[in-house]
């Protein structure tokens, strides 16, 4: 059967259950080659970590800078800077996945195969989800090991996890559509460093007040200063623009979503 | 030197990207001077050194990833065949490191005085300036060929650098060590020679000329680049002996 044959047969049996179908299969794989491969599975942990003993470890000082009011502490304030950054990463490097797996082939005959394609797309968000479950758990036990404190109540809490769970199909959505367009690692800067750049555009390392210049221009428009101020107000229980950032998150969510499967028709163009 | 500078991108990430980071951690980071026993009120001051170290490890990603294009396309063996001396082979291209360390010594300078920050050392604190920003690129642009010489691949070359971010984080790039609280922390980048190279950096914008600073500084440059040259020789007879 030639490639063209391929896809149109590909294409024709879409049945409901097909999607789900897809992505199940495609989840189980990746998460178990993720977690049989420390290549993978390493540093998406320890990158969190070290952000998380650099900030709240070496900046601990920053704490007592005037104007700073904290009720949870630094650690718990650079907490959910780490908590997002992990979270957004955490979808990032499942993007990296799916480039990779266009690369070797795999995704280009997962295509061939796939009842439905839309299934490729919500299983390896379904990757991102779960690979985000191990590294997040990871950080809080870490943080929590480390003396942070928790002043927020138990639905504060859930707020601070559900916000998080956003931001990794947020991350994922970004660089799904990067890695179906592009549908090679090769574009992995150009993932990341928007990503990156935005996280670090907000205040990452002392509220929005303390900010002054350019600095606090650009982080009064960001939408990670939203993130940010949410979580930190619901760890802290000193709620802050919460539903502004559930908001910004699903409203990205969508915008994310279309341009992931727009660039799932492209590549399924592409052939 | 040549191969880099005909190559725009990968030029991007040793001279923008760490001022880049430069520009947003000074502004991020700006309250920090009103702690106190900060030692300047300009933090881009204080922080412009981190962007010397970064820039060193820019030069050991590409000039490790350059070496092992060669050796994975063949090139460095066809090299290894002819009559050239094999210190020659590696010694070209540290010497094409050290004059980028030199030139993107001297745009970090000038960016970083455009900026705001005052070098306190003055004209001949900045010619110090180059000279260790060229040993320190000579030194992770050597350690960054052992290891292209030791596995023969650009990407694991890659996988190297966010190991070395983890020195620059867990070192006094943010914070004089006299304000790191966190005694494991601070315990750690005592330890840590990237603090002594920072500061060596440092010294010269925030302090003028500061003689403890600077030797360590220069004995961290100098026994990088040593251990370095000492893990390129050992690679290198690897290499040839599997050639």
């Amino acid at each position: 059967m030639n490639v063209a044959g391929g896809m149109a047969s590909a294409q024709a049996p879409r049945r409901g259950g097909g999607i789900w179908r897809v992505a199940a299969a495609i989840a189980w794989r990746s998460l178990h080659t993720y977690v049989r491969r420390p290549d993978l599975f390493i540093p998406s942990i320890i990158f969190p970590l070290v952000f998380l003993a650099s900030f709240a470890g070496g900046l601990k000082a920053l704490g007592s800078v005037p104007g700073f009011h904290f009720p949870a502490g630094y650690t718990a304030f650079q907490f959910v800077f780490v908590l997002c950054q992990a979270a957004m990463f955490g979808g990032l490097f499942t993007g990296f996945s799916l480039a990779f797996d266009f690369e070797s082939g795999f995704a280009r005959r997962l295509m061939l195969a796939a009842e439905d394609r839309r299934g490729i797309a919500l299983g390896y968000a379904l990757v991102a989800l779960s690979r985000s479950v191990i590294t997040l758990s990871t950080v809080t036990a870490v943080a929590l090991v480390t003396g942070m404190k928790i002043t927020g109540n138990g639905v504060d809490i859930f707020g601070l996890y559900g916000l998080a769970a956003l931001l990794v199909l947020v991350g994922y959505g970004w660089a799904a559509g990067v890695a179906f367009r592009f549908r090679s690692i090769q574009a992995g800067p150009l993932m990341q460093t928007p990503v990156f750049l935005i996280l670090f555009l907000a205040p990452v390392y002392v509220p929005l007040d303390l900010l002054k210049g350019w600095i606090h221009a650009v982080a009064s428009i960001n939408p990670a200063t939203a993130f940010l101020q949410a979580g930190r107000g619901l760890i802290s229980g000193v709620h802050d623009q919460t539903p502004l950032a559930f908001a910004c998150a699903i409203g990205l969510i969508i915008v994310f979503g279309i341009w992931m499967l727009s660039g799932l028709r492209k590549a399924e163009n592409a052939g | 030197m040549l191969k880099t500078l005909r190559q725009p991108f990968q030029l991007f990430p040793i001279v923008f990207f760490p001022l880049i980071l430069l520009a947003v951690n000074a502004s991020g980071l700006k309250a920090a001077t009103k702690l106190p026993g900060f030692p300047t009120h300009s933090y881009i001051s204080f922080a412009v050194a981190v962007a010397f170290i970064q820039g060193g490890m820019f030069a050991l990603i590409n000039t490790g990833t350059n070496l092992a294009e060669d050796i994975e396309s063949g090139f460095f063996n066809r090299l290894a065949l002819t009559p050239l001396r094999r210190v020659s082979l590696i010694a070209g291209l540290l010497l094409g490191v050290g004059l980028l360390g030199i030139m993107q010594s001297a745009v970090y300078v000038a960016m970083s005085l455009i900026a705001g920050a005052h070098l306190d050392a003055g004209i001949g604190g900045a010619a110090v300036i180059l000279v260790l920003g060229a040993i320190t690129a000579v030194g992770f642009g050597a350690l960054g060929c052992a290891a292209a010489l030791k596995t023969g691949s650009g990407e694991a070359v890659q996988g190297l650098f966010p190991l070395f971010f983890v020195f620059i984080f867990l070192s006094s790039s943010n914070l004089p060590r006299n304000l790191l609280r966190t005694s494991w922390f601070h315990t750690v980048a005592n330890w840590n020679p990237i603090s002594y190279l920072i500061e060596g950096f440092r010294s010269l914008y925030i302090s003028g000329w500061d003689g403890t600073a600077l030797w360590r500084g220069f004995a961290v440059a100098l026994g990088l680049t040593v251990l370095a040259l000492i893990a390129v020789a050992a690679a290198m007879r690897g290499r040839l002996t599997r050639t």
